[in-house]
């Protein structure tokens, strides 16, 4: 008990130190999942409008095929674009294994089902009268689709800080792909793989502390954003 | 709400773009590595000494020996430094990697739990050790990642002419670290490297059962990745990488890696040819 106050608390001072090699490691890994996380948005946004608004042949399967990709393992999806992007894969030429944008890439495919899924289900949660009434008015399909955006926007923020909070979590993808290279590719959790190898855990705990923090400050602002809403609404 | 998106996405486009070009003009080569030269701290030590004269920047990727070797084989890094002398001398037969020059040495040892339940102390050969633990069926943990260490463990097992059958033999499947870790954490044997022991020894409920037996040496080599089987590697670069480590400046450098005053690493390159 005694060992794990004194982990404990040798982290928080590394934190409070700014230690540079610890914060670089987490700004690592927050570029690198803001960035996937908002190249994969649109795209993400719009797949989950088109499923949700138009029906045509195969709608039921994309479904399906992105719920089970919503299931896949983030090391199987790190194997897998480490085959394509080594030199000896298709992508070689790219040379982009073992950099940020090789681990940009896997988070946005670890994102991309989930965001889809959760706005698919809250485009479909949303009143279709919106699409309607806005049609009516006069807006052209993307004025209708912003409006709608902008209707739901609760829910899918939700499914931002969700998306978000699985791929700056996720470390298998990000550790195969990107090869926990110090200040390029060594974001929270490499790291927190290898100080635990190397038995440091006081670099561990520090980056794990990030973590846990950020996740409370996302959930507890999502949180309050959402009663907020509900009070405006109730008040008018 | 769509000129913010639009230019929310513009940004990111713009930072990954700066990235990727970011890295394709740094001067730097990729090298691969056994966990055992990276967790033990040598390679952050002989960065920092190399780049006190050198502008060269070098990416370490610490993995074990057979996955180094392969990355090396697929042409996604520059050079390889490993300890498997006989995966070596394959992969430079099959012509996918130059120039192998011994960098340095260490030795495998045995470690145990405090108690040594299979008494492996009161043994001088590994192999008599080895046989001591499957005897007693004693817990002991094999990397079982085809890293160098590894290799070596099989091979020692093989001469003793049985495969690990006893059900006290288990596969971590991670570096070396994690698997003195575990081994201290179940009270179990395992075969270290001198350097990774060292330097994680006073976190460890283990001690040294078993040293000193010349099978357990334990080579270091440092090989470049052939430029005619990957045209885009970096070989010029890499070889003066290579060359520093066996040059006195890179040796000396390896002598003096020491944690608590012990040295990890014996250097062992012949007169470099400059």
């Amino acid at each position: 008990m005694n060992e794990l106050w004194h982990t404990f608390s040798a982290a928080i001072a590394q934190l409070a130190s700014g230690d540079p090699t610890l914060w670089g490691i987490v700004g690592v890994s927050f570029s690198v999942s803001a960035s996937a996380l908002v190249i994969a948005l649109l795209p993400a946004l719009s797949v989950g409008f088109v499923l949700a608004y138009f029906r045509f042949p195969g709608r039921w399967a994309v479904i399906s095929l992105l719920n089970s990709l919503l299931a896949v393992p983030t090391v199987v999806v790190g194997l897998v674009l480490y085959m394509l992007l080594s030199r000896a894969g298709p992508l070689g030429d790219l040379n982009l294994l073992f950099t940020r944008p090789a681990m940009i890439i896997g988070q946005i495919l670890l994102c991309f089902p989930l965001l889809v899924a959760m706005s698919l289900s809250a485009f479909q949660a949303a009143d279709h009268r919106v699409l309607e009434t806005a049609k009516t008015l006069g807006a052209s399909p993307w004025q209708a689709f912003v409006t709608l955006l902008f209707e739901v926007r609760f829910a899918l923020l939700a499914a931002v800080v969700t998306a978000f909070g699985r791929i700056i979590a996720e470390v298998g993808s990000a550790m195969m792909v990107g090869g926990n290279i110090l200040h390029h590719t060594r974001n929270i959790t490499t790291a927190i793989a290898l100080e635990t190898g190397k038995g440091e855990f006081v670099q561990g705990v520090a980056l794990g502390i990030v973590l846990l923090t950020l996740a409370l400050v996302l959930n507890v602002s999502l949180g309050w954003m959402q009663s907020h809403s509900r009070v405006l609404r109730h008040g008018t | 709400m769509k000129n913010l998106l639009l230019l929310v996405q513009g940004a990111a486009m713009a930072t990954l773009l700066s990235v990727v070009s970011g890295v394709a003009i740094a001067d730097s080569i990729r090298l691969a590595t056994t966990t055992s030269t990276y967790n033990s701290g040598l390679l952050d030590h002989l960065l920092h000494s190399y780049s006190q004269n050198h502008d060269l920047e070098v990416q370490v990727i610490a993995v074990g020996t057979g996955k180094a070797l392969r990355m090396a084989e697929n042409g996604d890094v520059d050079l390889v430094m490993t300890h498997a002398p006989g995966a070596e001398a394959v992969f430079l037969k099959q012509g996918f990697g130059i120039e192998p020059r011994g960098v340095m040495y260490n030795d495998f040892i045995l470690v145990g739990p405090e108690s040594d339940p299979a008494n492996v102390h009161s043994t001088h050969t590994v192999t008599e050790g080895l046989q001591r633990i499957a005897q007693f069926n004693s817990k002991f943990i094999s990397r079982g990642d085809d890293s160098g260490t590894h290799k070596k463990e099989l091979q020692l097992w093989q001469h003793l002419g049985a495969s690990p059958a006893f059900s006290g033999y288990l596969e971590s499947g991670r570096g070396m670290g994690h698997s003195l870790q575990m081994a201290s954490e179940l009270g179990a044997y395992t075969m270290t490297d001198r350097g990774t022991w060292l330097a994680l020894k006073q976190k460890l409920d283990l001690k040294l059962v078993l040293e000193s037996d010349p099978r357990l040496l334990n080579p270091y080599q440092v090989m470049l990745v052939n430029p005619t089987r990957h045209s885009h590697v970096k070989v010029d670069d890499a070889r003066v990488f290579a060359q520093w480590l066996v040059h006195p400046e890179g040796q000396t450098a390896i002598a003096n890696f020491r944690i608590n005053g012990e040295a990890l690493f014996v250097p062992s390159a012949e007169s470099p040819d400059l």
